[in-house]
């Protein structure tokens, strides 16, 4: 099977941000591959070593965006694309999900793409699915667990958790599949996996190398960054006559104030 | 005047979500800033049932599709549908309550009408003809407010439980019209369903319930003859609260955390530690019951949305980092609060 | 000079971190008040390839260099000092001297086994009336048909109770002229007849590691079981050491950090006069002081790590690192604990752990003061090392990953 699972490069969450000069901050705190990638690059893993094939780590960012793909390859993925270009800046989903599906074209007669749910500093998760949309593909969300894959019969099943509940669903293949932390759990990167790492060599495909010729522009601009006001606490002490008076007033209170 | 400001109508089971219904508050104020009237987009089973809620809730006309294809709700049948409509209307805003089926449409009508999507909206202002939406970023340590300048429609992903549900008007009524419901064959097919059995865990509990020293101070009860020890008393008593702090986690949905002087007295086992040794947990809602709110407790759910605190003593420390406070015996104040959000929420 | 570390070397430092954060720290507290050692996270050490991290591919290691094993001590004992202990035995003392001074026989037979965590190693020097006096040992080997038969006790081993293997250092020569050229080392698998071996408790700290004590009655060892000459077991010792103290040294870096970041954490939620503990200037001295501590302790053994690196002499550098490291980290966490109040005297909270766990650093693998006399004899030109019979490997990248030969 041939199998690519897209990864970013975020903050970590750990740090500490700020907004310094109206820009987003994160001081000395590294940059790392975004958490929920390692869970779908661990399922496509976990793919390739049930099913065979090969696993491409695929990320779109700045050279330093290369690290993240150094521990999807550290982690057992078999090769690393880096698509890197001066003409993108701050690219919004729509951006990205261009360049993403580009360049999944371009590595060719791909099975399947696997997506973290969201990246830890946009927020968005709405990239896999514009992806799979780019590319006219079953778009299968918020995968808590492939419970079927019939690379013969090109079909995949997974088990998506809705608020409501679990829902199974099948596509054919080839599909896009974003996955949750329940998915698995990601293993560490093996010392042996993080020698080869940092030695194999990450291809930079620029946007002419993937087929586009007019870098694509963002439709969404963030004029304004902030932190959020400090709200400070004042206890409402609420008042009644009796216990069952004062659960009643609580209860009106929560419910006016939208906490429940 | 054709509308452009558009409402997505999430439902379920044939059930519409009450996150609908905020959205349709919200987006009304968006139309009313843009001189429009509002249109609801319902697709699905029970689309038209659904879309005579959305205009008793403020919609002013409503759009429905519903067909074979589009018995299951799949982002890809869903989002030609949506597309089209929005299409064919010239819409310029597009609200669609935050659940785990709209993110996804979302994103695929945006691509198809190569437009933005603001997922998460807790907040906007209209300025100059175009919504400026407020987002949390950075898993919501940073907020910003984000734009389309030039796309169309600007979509936004509203979150649930911030903007108000309007009341509904029986009496209010509108068009429903019939939308273009060709999909074409849908890859993808949902094979089956199961509701979730509860269970929440603590570190993902969106409402936590913890019992402290206090659930076990209850001299008016009495345990069973057979039990004469000292110690054990005190723990039948501390069990006989904790029913009652599960009870409240019960009617709320949410998951049940205690103190460490709970955990060390034996009323319950460590993994339901809350603090500094046990869980750190950031709920929606904390209601500590019973617990003093010394500082490694509040190290592990200080960074709770909203604490409430229920507790006999007044000068317990949980009431400095409590919204709201009880000064109260839990004994009745438990049973009394389960009773009356039960009610009130329908349960 | 090149002081960042490599992006090889920061994914070490983050896998390792990332192990230590999610399945020992959970446990910690546990096992530390139960005194109770957890055998499952050696071999999940094992598993994990940790063991044998600076060992060449060759002889069942992973192929990383010598900065990497100081990273992964530091980044252990952050968590614990338990879990350090474990390296700087088993990787540390054990098998860097294996490295050093095996024959290739021995290496193949011994060395490969341990650096994929199938054996676990021991080192046992110290004895119930020789700590520091280490060329003042009584056990003795003597030389018999085939072998030797080794005699005597052994106490403070770390992980006496587990391991398959120990290095085991005895007297071979009784009337040698010079007390240092009598005693030999020899490699001791532990189910050898006539060795017995038993568990030691009530440790101030340290609480959830392993430690105990080995006696040999009549054990017979054969002569493929001696490690280096007759007579060279001193040096060998002291060889060994340089890696047990550059492992010691890095991980009581780690320490100060963790006493600096729970101090910081602390100090930023507590409030007192009305502001934050951390706006307190006397409590922002103490968190100044340790970043201090851990600037230059860190800075102290990646130099060190740097030197093994390139195959020259430490020995000054590495017990340099381990002094400073190891008072500095004490120190830190007596303060840690003055940040916590009385909260610091609990073990609600890890700092007393860290206080407990810091004080023995101050005593194994040299004493404060065998270190502080070491160091004035480099100053004062009284001690001067000259080379060994067996020096160190450097690190070699190609030769290192270097798959063996079948």
């Amino acid at each position: 099977m041939n199998i690519v699972v897209c990864v970013k490069q975020t903050p970590d969450t750990a740090a500490t941000v700020t907004v310094q000069d109206g820009k987003v901050s994160w001081g000395d705190a590294p940059l790392v591959i975004n958490p929920w990638d390692e869970f779908a690059v661990e399922q496509a893993l976990r793919t390739k070593e049930a099913h065979g094939g090969k696993v491409t780590a695929l990320s779109l960012g700045p050279e330093a965006a290369k690290e993240a793909l150094k521990h999807a390859l550290a982690m057992g993925c078999d090769e690393a694309v880096l698509v890197s270009d001066p003409a993108i800046s701050a690219p919004d989903s729509l951006v990205v999900s261009t360049v993403l599906a580009a360049a999944i074209a371009k590595l060719g007669e791909v099975d399947l793409v696997f997506f973290g749910r969201q990246a830890v500093d946009s927020d968005t998760g709405l990239t896999g699915a514009q992806v799979a949309r780019r590319l006219g593909w079953p778009s299968l969300s918020l995968a808590a667990a492939v419970t079927a894959l019939d690379p013969g019969a090109k079909t995949i099943t997974v088990a998506r958790m809705l608020d409501e509940g679990r829902q199974e669903v099948k596509a054919p293949l080839p599909a896009v599949v974003s996955v949750t932390k329940e998915i698995c759990e990601p293993r560490y990167p093996s010392f042996m996996g993080i020698r080869k790492a940092s030695k194999a060599p990450i291809p930079v495909w620029s946007l002419a190398e993937i087929g586009i010729s007019a870098a694509p522009q963002s439709v969404l601009t963030w004029p304004e960054v902030f932190a959020p006001p400090k709200i400070e606490t004042q206890c409402e002490i609420v008042a009644g006559d009796s216990a069952v008076a004062k659960a009643a007033a609580l209860a009106a209170r929560l419910i006016e104030e939208k906490v429940i | 005047m054709a509308a452009k400001v558009f409402v997505y109508l999430d439902h379920f089971n044939g059930q519409i979500l009450p996150a609908s219904l905020e959205t349709i508050g919200a987006a009304k104020t968006a139309a009313a800033a843009l001189g429009s009237p509002l249109a609801a987009l319902v697709v699905g089973p029970e689309a038209q049932s659904v879309a005579i809620q959305a205009i008793q809730h403020g919609a002013d006309e409503a759009w429905v599709a519903d067909a074979a294809e589009l018995k299951d709700f799949r982002a890809e049948a869903y989002a030609t549908v949506v597309s089209k409509a929005l299409k064919d209307a010239g819409a310029e805003v597009f609200m669609l309550p935050a659940t785990s089926r709209t993110r996804e449409l979302a994103a695929m009508v945006a691509v198809d009408l190569a437009t933005g999507v603001a997922p998460d909206v807790v907040a906007f202002e209209v300025k100059d003809g175009k919504l400026l939406a407020t987002r949390p970023v950075y898993a919501g340590k940073l907020m910003t407010k984000v734009m389309m300048p030039q796309a169309l429609p600007q979509i936004l992903l509203i979150r649930g439980r911030v903007f108000p549900r309007p009341e509904p008007d029986a009496a209010r009524s509108g068009p429903v019209n019939k939308l273009d419901a060709a999909v074409g064959t849908v890859k993808s097919e949902v094979l089956g369903y199961k509701p979730s059995d509860g269970g929440v865990s603590l570190t993902d509990a969106g409402v936590i319930v913890s019992g402290g020293r206090g659930v076990s101070n209850n001299p008016s009860l009495t345990p069973p003859a057979e039990i004469t020890d000292e110690r054990e008393k005190e723990i039948w008593r501390a069990q006989k609260g904790f029913e009652l702090v599960r009870q409240l986690a019960a009617v709320l949905g949410g998951a049940v955390g205690a103190s460490r002087a709970a955990v060390d007295a034996g009323y319950v086992p460590y993994s339901f530690q809350v603090g500094q040794t046990g869980k750190v947990v950031s709920p929606d809602l904390y209601i500590a019951c019973g617990v003093s709110g010394a500082i490694q407790h509040l190290a592990g759910m200080r960074t709770s949305k909203t604490i409430v605190a229920i507790n006999k003593d007044s000068e317990a420390p949980i009431f400095k980092v409590a919204r709201f406070g009880v000064v109260g015996d839990l004994y009745e104040v438990l049973p009394a609060l389960a009773k009356e959000l039960g009610s009130r929420l329908g349960k | 000079m090149e002081f960042s570390l490599t992006s090889e070397q920061l994914m070490v430092q983050r896998m390792v971190r990332d192990f230590a954060q999610k399945e020992a720290a959970p446990r910690i507290k546990e096992l530390d008040r139960d005194q109770r050692a957890d055998p499952g996270l050696i071999q999940r050490m094992g598993a994990l390839g940790l063991l044998g991290i600076c060992l060449p591919v060759r002889y069942g290691g992973q192929g990383l260099d010598y900065i990497s094993l100081g990273l992964v001590c530091e980044e252990l004992e952050y968590v614990d000092s338990s879990l350090r202990v474990v390296l700087s035995v088993h990787l540390g003392l054990n098998s860097l001297g294996l490295l050093q001074w095996g024959s290739e026989a021995q290496k193949l037979r011994y060395l490969v086994p341990q650096a994929t965590g199938e054996k676990v190693a021991g080192f046992a020097l110290t004895e119930p009336g020789a700590g520091s006096d280490v060329a003042g040992l009584a056990s003795t080997a003597r030389p018999v048909d085939g072998g030797y038969q080794l005699q005597g006790e052994k106490t403070w081993i770390s992980l006496a109770g587990v391991a398959d293997h120990v290095l085991w250092f005895a007297r071979t020569a009784s009337k040698a002229a010079d007390p240092h050229q009598a005693l030999t080392a020899f490699i001791l698998e532990t189910d050898r007849p006539g060795v017995q071996r038993g568990d030691l408790h009530g440790k101030l700290g340290i609480r959830a590691g392993s430690t105990g004590w080995l006696a040999c009655d009549q054990v017979f060892v054969p002569v493929e079981n001696r490690l280096g000459e007759e007579g060279e077991g001193f040096r060998i010792a002291m060889a060994c050491l340089d890696g047990g103290r550059y492992t010691v040294a890095s991980g009581a870096a780690g320490l100060i950090r963790a006493c600096l970041d729970a101090s910081v954490r602390y100090a930023q939620e507590r409030r007192v006069f009305g502001k934050p503990l951390a706006e307190v200037q006397l409590i922002e001295q103490k968190i100044a002081g340790m970043a201090q501590a851990h600037a230059i302790a860190r800075l102290l053994y990646l130099q060190a790590g740097w030197m093994k690196n390139q195959g020259l002499r430490n020995t000054r550098e590495t017990s340099m690192a381990k002094w400073y490291a190891t008072e500095a980290a004490f120190a830190c966490a007596s303060q840690a604990v003055q940040v916590h109040g009385a909260y610091g005297y609990s073990d609600e909270y890890d700092v007393e752990r860290f206080l407990r766990n810091a004080r023995g650093a101050m005593i194994y693998e040299g004493t404060s003061e065998i270190h502080t006399l070491i160091q004035a004899g480099y100053a004062l030109g009284a001690r001067v090392d000259t080379p060994l019979r067996c020096e160190l490997p450097a690190y070699d990248p190609a030769v290192w990953s270097a798959p063996g030969s079948d």
